[in-house]
């Protein structure tokens, strides 16, 4: 779409896609540039630990993550172990460094699985209106009605505590939420305009759908999933921390935070780190869709 | 009526929108002839259904709540309204194209001009990408746009310049009837008589008919052959633009007429027309303008008149219209 962009006018102006002049927007807010910076060091902690397991044959995971060493449980912070041992005298810091995977990448594949199955829903319901529009979002109200913590909890709870499960379950609870922007979006981008103009020249509905109304509806769709990792990785969390998610001993913040609780008298740091990290990710996450929200709207150009 | 030269003509053509509030009753019974190389301009208030008869001909109506109900709209002398969805798909843009009101909101903002100009090329015409990135480029010249312009998007041109490009998609496949729903309703004095004066060289140069819908009867006089006023759902007066700008005989043409500003005189209040469009889903039994005329008589309001032959191709939907003036 864009092949010449780099190429300098006659008439001066710079070429800008509204992509390019959202990322311009998006550096300008410092905050959300801080939270972009901490998630790409997230994802590099993430694909970094995965690197070192292929390359040391989980070596390091299985003699330091974890191994027990219970002659140094509940060792505060030192030198040598900046973040302290656990419970079972293993290193905070590598199991924090190894618990990011779990959580950033289920939190991403579960709102892909309710981004797609509840985009699809909400895109069919919001563009053929009408019945179809009825049927799928009354059956979006229902699961909807369900708390959806409530709703994992149960789908976990019946069909095993397995990673592919707890997945399904934490997609699944996302979809209405999914189908609601999505729909929201393609009604108000459907009777545009430039749709019709598109339909007045004899374009086809897919052209219609792929290069007109899907395009102008992304915005929305993608704050919501960003706001949505952070979600699902807060019900991650949440599910381990009652046992029904990462089962131990494979780190994770939130059944480490639940294992930690009953230490937290005497020994601070197990519960705290977990903690922060779960409510760093969040606060990031966070952040970078308020940004983005305001980056892709288009009234606030300046 | 139709003769050789007959490029379009809508007959007894009914549209109505079934909404929960009632039936709106948006066109009842609207005949327009257009002439290959010629521009019919249809002039009235807002609401009288001059945009759902221009959507009507390329079947544009949103359904539901729209509905045509009867009439035939002959292009070339095939039906329209009984084409299938995929033949029409082949008229749009290809023999009957379309400029939108507002130029701000007819592009997509998300792809460059020179791409949307192309996706209507390529739509119509078996020809490889470069050679319709060639065609596009020349219709943006065309348009009084440089073509290095191409690879902008929309949000960095001006509206004028917009329009500019719409009329370049419109025009880009060459149609032979190109519907100007209000094409300088958004844009500013100085750049409408710019848009015009395009719209008509370029018209001229392809011999494009025209279906010029606006309210602005300055620019019917400058632009039009023919002269169609509407006033809820129907043609009241019709004719040449001489006929109708000379010697109109509706009393809502010369009120309209009337309510020019006048540049010599110097006036405190401007002339208006009493009253507001009848409600469209409870329109009065007869004359729809009875209620506003200061002529009518109980006859009016008894059943529609027809229109009336008064010399030439002036027609009138009035019964007053042979009497003197």
């Amino acid at each position: 779409m864009k092949k010449d962009n780099t190429k300098e006018l006659s008439s001066g102006v710079k070429q800008r896609s509204l992509w390019q002049d959202a990322w311009r927007r998006f550096k300008k807010n410092k905050l959300a540039m801080v939270g972009l910076v901490f998630l790409a060091v997230l994802v590099v902690i993430a694909i970094g630990t995965i690197v070192v397991d292929i390359v040391t044959n989980n070596y390091i995971y299985e003699n330091y993550v974890i191994k027990q060493n219970l002659r140094g449980r509940l060792e505060p912070p030192s030198a040598a172990h900046p973040l302290g041992l656990d419970e079972f005298g293993r290193d905070m810091l590598l199991r924090m460094l190894w618990a990011v995977r779990s959580s950033l990448f289920m939190g991403v594949i579960a709102i892909l699985i309710s981004g797609v199955l509840g985009g699809l829903l909400g895109a069919v319901a919001g563009y053929y209106g009408n019945k179809t529009d009825n049927i799928i979002m009354r059956a979006m109200d229902i699961l909807l009605a369900i708390p959806s913590m409530l709703l994992a909890i149960a789908i976990v709870a019946a069909f095993g505590t397995s990673l592919v499960n707890v997945l399904l379950a934490i997609g699944i609870s996302y979809i209405p939420t999914f189908a609601r922007t999505v729909r929201a979006s393609i009604m108000t981008v459907k009777d545009q305009e430039y749709v019709e103009a598109a339909r007045a020249v004899g374009a086809n509905d897919a052209t219609i759908i792929f290069k007109y109304i899907i395009p102008n509806a992304m915005a929305p769709i993608i704050v919501q999933t960003t706001l949505g990792v952070a979600g699902a990785i807060l019900s991650i969390a949440g599910l381990s921390f009652i046992g029904m998610g990462v089962q131990p001993p494979t780190p994770e913040w939130g059944s480490m935070l639940s294992s930690a609780r009953t230490y937290i008298r005497d020994s601070w740091h197990i519960t705290v780190i977990p903690g922060l990290g779960i409510m760093l990710t969040i606060l990031a996450l966070n952040v970078v869709g308020d940004g983005l929200r305001d980056a892709l709207d288009p009234r606030l150009k300046n | 009526m139709a003769d050789n030269n007959t490029l379009l003509q809508v007959k007894d053509l009914v549209i109505r929108y079934e909404t929960d509030d009632g039936v709106v009753e948006a066109l009842n019974g609207v005949s327009i002839e257009i002439h290959t190389g010629k521009t019919l301009g249809l002039v009235g208030e807002t609401g009288a259904g001059k945009t759902t008869l221009a959507k009507g001909v390329l079947r544009l109506i949103p359904s539901p709540p729209g509905k045509i109900v009867s009439g035939e709209v002959l292009y070339d002398g095939k039906d329209l309204l009984k084409l299938s969805e995929e033949e029409m798909r082949k008229i749009r843009g290809k023999h009957i194209s379309m400029i939108f009101q507002d130029p701000m909101t007819s592009l997509n903002p998300v792809m460059t001009v020179r791409d949307q100009i192309m996706e209507v090329i390529l739509q119509h015409n078996n020809i490889s990408k470069k050679e319709a990135e060639k065609r596009a480029d020349d219709m943006l010249e065309l348009v009084g746009i440089p073509a290095e312009r191409g690879h902008e998007y929309p949000h960095q041109f001006s509206g004028g310049m917009k329009q500019r490009v719409i009329i370049a998609i419109a025009l880009a496949c060459q149609p032979k009837l190109l519907i100007a729903d209000e094409p300088t309703t958004a844009l500013d004095v100085t750049i409408q008589a710019q848009v015009l004066d395009l719209i008509q060289k370029l018209k001229t140069r392809d011999n494009t008919s025209m279906l010029l819908i606006t309210h602005d009867l300055g620019v019917v006089a400058q632009t039009c052959d023919y002269v169609g006023i509407v006033y809820a759902g129907e043609i009241v007066e019709y004719g040449t633009l001489r006929e109708v700008y000379k010697d109109m005989r509706h009393p809502y043409t010369k009120g309209l007429m009337a309510s020019i500003p006048n540049l010599v005189e110097n006036v405190r209040r401007l002339q208006t027309i009493e009253g507001l469009m009848p409600d469209p889903t409870n329109l009065p039994k007869g004359c729809k303008f009875s209620e506003r005329c200061k002529y009518a008589t109980d006859k009016c309001r008894e059943k529609v008149p027809d229109m009336v032959n008064v010399g030439g191709e002036h027609m009138v939907r009035c019964i007053l219209a042979n009497e003197e003036k």
